[in-house]
């Protein structure tokens, strides 16, 4: 019962991550059409910028927390203005690859400044200390941390995007990119916006991960394809889909990985995607 | 002579030109890097017939690689069949899986199917690693046995002439199919599919004639690289960097043209090669931080890959000549 418990409270924490991580990729998709492969890089670019500012100024990862957002808010603007805004009517193997080489170039680029070395923030204010939620089911202070701030960072997006002004111009561009253009909307400024936001997202998620999770050069390779798995088992477009996908993800992976051979669970992750585009390519709460 | 005439030695030139090349150069590793060279341009010319051509972006092309890797070297190692032999067995294997994993696939568009074929390649990667009596994580080793029969040669010329070989193969097998009827319905399903259709296509049949060509022939490229290496593990062959590099190449050469993939890797294979070679050896990763700064470089300004530089190189040319000869 408490090895369940545990799995359970485990899995949803890991899983909140992966809908923000799942959110922000979503939000480039869905107003795009353009897949970031290098979504995890922005993720680890996160989480060296938490380390950093916790080794110079021994800053906790909860406030450095605002510093990356913003950081990676600016990261994807910037991306979009140097490379993807060039190239937005090339054909999708060109944009595929100009991603994909952004990928290659973060991944190299940390491993040339930082070396392969797995890093931990040991930060005194969290690290290690945990509470007890029943006998026997314990709940890592930075987990429940991590879990809480991205469930909120997730609720907030929400809101952005279905309540505000913004959110509808977003929405609009996704839905029809001339429609909305005519209707007055920049969209160059949209694409911009939405590559900050998806950045902001996922760039929150490695500040909320860096106070429990190791540190290395491709520490983002994992939570991307398990982003592309929950963008798609949700919805593609619906942000509530990605939510409810991440969580569901979390738990398998988290109840699979407990019981099998570690080897068999991202396999098993990936069968999740082809099932879900064969059977029920709409996703959980995507539109048909 | 009209200028349409003289370009179509170039082929033959090329070919002439690639004949000669170890009579004069016999430096192992430059014998070494031009195997590599018409290695991956023969992949990666397999791979440009179904993303290429057809526009069916694969990103798991190493399964085929793979799975014909493995075939002709556990063939070898257990029954002692000569890897001339397993070549053609790995390829029906590879043609076998192409045909059971495409299928459900090719209902799938544009980002959809190619996060399938990564999602199946890592799966088929899982079950190698997992799979003892091939070898497990370890993989496989040929004992070294110099002879024709089982593909060996002590020297790099024979590896040489054979992959130059395959490689015009595809050369003209791919020009072949470009004037044949299919060579049209390929392009017409990659400009748009519902349109083919229309039009009496049937396009899920010629996708999967498109995704056999290229299965088999990355599977012939498998085991040509095993028995250059003569190591395999599922690291090397089945990884994901084995998918990427043979759209890259492509990519950077032009995937409009039967030339593209040879060009990119002409350009890529050696640059790969003498960047390892330079700042390599301390793992800093400086060649793979060249190498994106390049794809990056070619996405942004030569989205039609360097096949675009020989094409405006060839009009302005063209032009000269004509005004040189009038007719």
């Amino acid at each position: 019962m408490e090895e369940i418990l545990q799995i359970l409270l485990s899995g949803l924490v890991l899983g909140l991550i992966f809908s923000l991580v799942a959110v922000g990729l979503n939000i480039i998709f869905g107003v795009m059409d353009i897949v970031n492969f290098a979504h995890g890089e922005f993720l680890m670019v996160s989480m060296y910028i938490c380390y950093w500012l916790f080794v110079w100024f021994g800053l906790s990862p909860l406030f450095s927390l605002p510093i990356c957002i913003a950081a990676l808010f600016l990261l994807g603007v910037g991306v979009y203005k140097l490379l993807i805004g060039r190239i937005l009517s090339a054909p999708m193997l060109t944009q595929i690859f100009a991603t994909f080489g952004l990928m290659l170039f973060l991944q190299n680029l940390a491993l040339f400044l930082w070396s392969s070395d797995y890093r931990t923030i040991q930060d005194p204010l969290i690290f290690g200390k945990k509470i007890t939620v029943l006998d026997g089911v314990f709940l890592g202070v930075p987990q429940l941390a991590a879990g809480a701030g991205a469930l909120v960072i997730t609720g907030l997006v929400f809101l952005l995007i279905n309540k505000t002004e913004l959110g509808r111009a977003l929405r609009a561009t996704a839905e029809d990119k001339e429609a909305a253009a005519l209707m007055g909307i920049n969209t160059d400024r949209i694409f911009a916006l939405s590559w900050g936001i998806g950045g902001a997202c996922v760039g929150a998620a490695g500040a909320l991960l860096a106070g429990f999770y190791p540190i290395f050069p491709y520490v983002g390779a994992v939570f991307c394809t398990t982003a592309f798995v929950v963008v798609v088992l949700g919805g593609f477009g619906s942000i509530a889909g990605a939510f409810f996908a991440g969580i569901i993800i979390g738990l398998v992976q988290i109840g699979f990985g407990s019981y099998f051979p570690a080897a068999y669970k991202m396999a098993f992750v990936y069968g999740i995607y082809l099932l879900t585009v064969f059977v029920r390519p709409r996703g959980l709460l995507g539109k048909s | 002579m009209t200028f349409e005439k003289r370009r179509s030695l170039a082929p033959y030139i090329c070919l002439i030109i690639g004949v000669l090349l170890p009579l004069c150069i016999r430096h192992p590793l430059f014998l070494h890097t031009m195997v590599l060279v018409y290695l991956y341009g023969f992949m990666s010319m397999g791979w440009n017939i179904l993303g290429g051509y057809t526009g069916q972006v694969s990103l798991g092309h190493a399964v085929y690689f793979g799975i014909g890797a493995y075939t002709s070297t556990t063939l070898f190692l257990q029954s002692g069949l000569s890897p001339w032999l397993g070549m053609p067995l790995g390829v029906s294997a590879a043609v076998i899986t192409a045909m059971i994993i495409s299928y459900p696939c090719f209902q799938l568009k544009g980002h959809y199917f190619a996060i399938a074929t990564i999602c199946l390649g890592e799966i088929v990667r899982v079950v190698f690693i997992n799979w003892e009596r091939v070898g497990g994580a370890t993989g496989m080793g040929l004992p070294i046995e110099y002879s024709f029969s089982a593909f060996q040669f002590a020297s790099k010329v024979p590896y040489y002439y054979i992959t130059l070989f395959f490689l015009a193969a595809a050369l003209f097998l791919t020009g072949w199919i470009e004037r044949r009827r299919m060579g049209y319905y390929l392009r017409a399903i990659k400009m748009d599919q519902e349109a083919a259709r229309s039009l009496g296509i049937d396009t899920r049949r010629y996708k999967m004639a498109a995704m056999a060509l290229s299965a088999g022939i990355t599977a012939i490229a498998g085991t040509i690289y095993a028995q250059f290496v003569l190591y395999i593990d599922p690291e090397s062959v089945f990884a994901s960097h084995v998918s990427i590099i043979m759209c890259l190449i492509s990519v950077l050469g032009g995937t409009h043209s039967k030339w593209g993939p040879i060009l990119g890797a002409l350009v890529l294979i050696p640059l790969q090669e003498s960047t390892r070679f330079l700042w390599g050896g301390g793992g800093y990763g400086i060649d793979l931080i060249v190498y994106a700064l390049l794809i990056m470089g070619i996405a942004v300004f030569q989205p039609e890959g360097l096949i675009g530089v020989v094409t405006r190189m060839e009009t302005s040319f063209k032009g000269r000549f004509a005004r040189r000869t009038p007719a």
